[in-house]
């Protein structure tokens, strides 16, 4: 036996920890304190570049430019303009984040069983990293030339198939325009994040079914959909936030307006009034992050029902 | 062994296989082939040409893409720079947060989901005026770009590794390697980085990914990257500009896929010497 294949001979149970023995506590406390010294480079580090700028975007929507405190950004979010916006910025991320999460998992169960280190599963692990970030500029140019007014797929269809995409008009540029790009990040980000998760299913779970009589089916529905669901709708959450923040893509595409809130934060930097506010990409930049704090706890939630269930 | 597929006994059939893969594969094709296309275009009028690609060692444009040229440089000095910041500073905070502080585990994954609640669009309004500090401090180097890239990239880096982490029963295996008398560098090094060399690999793919594809902090801050001078260059020469991406993608994936196989045709085992 390697030192490799232990893992797959260790139950996947949460060991409770040891107990302590009382002569040693001395001792184990002392090196308690070192081992804490070893954490303080992350805590530093978060604090510097996470925590603080947080708190510095957040507070500016609370105040005027002229650093007077203000209520009136926050209560300008409830206009309609800008509540449609958000609107528009949550059925995109939604819609992309359930089709890539169901495409990206089932090209993840296509793969089980291949040799991680085959020819295969490198090419789509490099092809996956490189598209989950094949955003911005680049993603708006690949789907200009593919389904723009004279893209690859448009011309095609209008003239083999007398299909014409835009009959009620050019939607690419606008927000539905957004679904095709975003799903192009969203699945391979599927991929690469819930693959390890996929992964670490154990033989054992599926000769147990069988032994006991069950079915692939029922393999699947009984087994490995309970376990597998926490990695799969915190993978989905990891897509919904991913095309909620996105900006380059839309900012690239969408020349005309600010459907979506990123762009409407970046209006509200550049020209440092929406609505006629100043300091208004801090509210808005709040009224996103309520949004995202909203469905993380959701998340929480949910994933702590299926840790109890796990234990 | 890491040449073995991993058996977990509810393979897909082949032909479940072979159809997912190629109709996903051939989908996510398409806009490749018509970036390809659009690069060997006239105009509109249907007709091709190599041109566009011959101009590119044309001393007569080498001044337009110049800066491109340190813009690729520098997003490849942040990448480098940030999967150090992953591994350096987040990878050894997991393992001693798994091996000493279990309770705090549930502290670490919310701090490192915390960028996935705050973008990098409203992080981006905060860090200007920290900027301001880090460049007295550190100077205006491009590489001090990547301490904000290595928040950007916590929450993708973190469930890459504790995905893997979570796999793997860490206590028991390091506490079976210190009864059979391994100092912790060992059990380290010996032990767990190999378990978690998966976990390691997705975490360093996804890292290299995001600063490479990054864009919002990077204009934002004034900063040149591979990002804003594809945007900048597409202004000028839409053609280029497309060539300059296909190429970007094309090492990028080249790059990806070396990293990969280097990593997997390494024994994944502790010589028996050792």
């Amino acid at each position: 036996m390697t030192v490799a294949n232990a893992p797959t001979l260790v139950a996947n149970l949460e060991a409770p920890t040891p107990a302590r023995e009382p002569s040693s506590s001395v001792r184990r406390r002392g090196r308690g304190m070192v081992a804490m010294l070893g954490l303080t480079p992350f805590a530093a580090y978060v604090l510097l570049f996470l925590l603080l700028p947080t708190l510095i975007a957040l507070a500016t929507g609370f105040f005027t430019g002229k650093g007077a405190f203000t209520l009136g950004n926050l209560a300008a979010l409830f206009t309609p303009t800008i509540l449609m916006t958000f609107f528009s910025s949550f059925w995109v991320s939604a819609l992309t984040a359930v089709l890539g999460a169901v495409i990206g998992a089932l090209v993840c169960y296509a793969l089980l069983g291949t040799k991680s280190s085959g020819a295969l599963r490198t090419v789509i692990d490099s092809a996956s990293s490189v598209l989950a970030q094949f955003g911005g500029v680049m993603l708006a140019f690949a789907f200009i030339a593919t389904i723009g007014i004279q893209g690859v797929v448009t011309t095609l269809l209008k003239t083999q198939f007398g299909i014409n995409i835009y009959a009620n008009g050019v939607w690419l540029y606008q927000v539905p325009g957004l679904v095709l790009p975003y799903l192009y990040f969203q699945v391979p980000l599927m991929i690469i994040t819930f693959m390890p998760a996929l992964e670490g299913l154990k033989s054992q779970w599926a000769e147990a079914n069988a032994t006991l009589g069950g079915t692939k089916f029922s393999y699947w529905t009984r087994i490995a959909a309970p376990v597998l669901a926490p990695s799969f709708f915190g993978s989905l959450l990891l897509l919904f936030a991913n095309a909620f923040s996105s900006y380059a893509t839309a900012a690239a595409l969408i020349s005309q307006g600010s459907q979506i809130v990123p762009l409407q934060i970046r209006s509200a930097l550049i020209s440092e009034t929406v609505l006629g506010r100043e300091n208004m990409a801090g509210a808005l930049a709040l009224g996103m992050v309520v949004v995202m704090i909203v469905v993380m706890t959701g998340y929480s939630l949910l994933q702590s029902r299926t840790a109890r269930w796990q234990r | 062994m890491s040449g073995t597929a991993v058996r977990i006994g509810a393979e897909p059939g082949r032909l479940a296989r072979v159809v997912i893969l190629s109709v996903v594969g051939l989908v996510f094709l398409i806009p490749i082939a018509a970036m390809v296309e659009f690069t060997f275009r006239i105009g509109l009028a249907g007709k091709h040409t190599v041109s566009h690609w011959t101009d590119l060692t044309n001393p007569a444009k080498a001044d337009l893409y110049s800066n491109l040229v340190t813009a690729i440089g520098n997003s490849l000095t942040l990448a480098v720079v940030t999967v150090a910041i992953v591994l350096v500073i987040l990878l050894p905070t997991m393992i001693l947060v798994e091996i000493r502080f279990a309770r705090l585990r549930r502290v670490l994954e919310f701090v490192c989901i915390i960028p996935i609640t705050v973008p990098a669009i409203v992080l981006v309004v905060g860090l200007a005026p920290i900027y301001g500090v880090v460049v007295t401090v550190f100077g205006g180097d491009i590489w001090t770009l990547a301490f904000a890239y290595g928040i950007t990239v916590l929450p993708y880096a973190y469930r890459a590794i504790q995905s893997n982490l979570g796999a793997i029963d860490v206590a028991t295996l390091s506490e079976a390697a210190r009864s059979l008398g391994a100092g912790w560098g060992n059990v380290l090094w010996h032990v767990l980085l190999p378990n978690l060399r998966r976990g390691i690999l997705a975490a360093s793919f996804i890292s290299v990914a995001v600063v490479l594809g990054e864009f919002t902090i990077a204009s934002l801050l004034n900063r040149v990257n591979l990002q804003t001078a594809l945007l900048q260059l597409s202004q000028s020469d839409a053609y280029a500009a497309v060539i300059f991406a296909l190429l970007a993608l094309g090492v990028v994936f080249l790059l990806l896929l070396i990293i990969g196989r280097v990593s997997s045709s390494r024994p994944g085992t502790p010589r028996s010497a050792s």
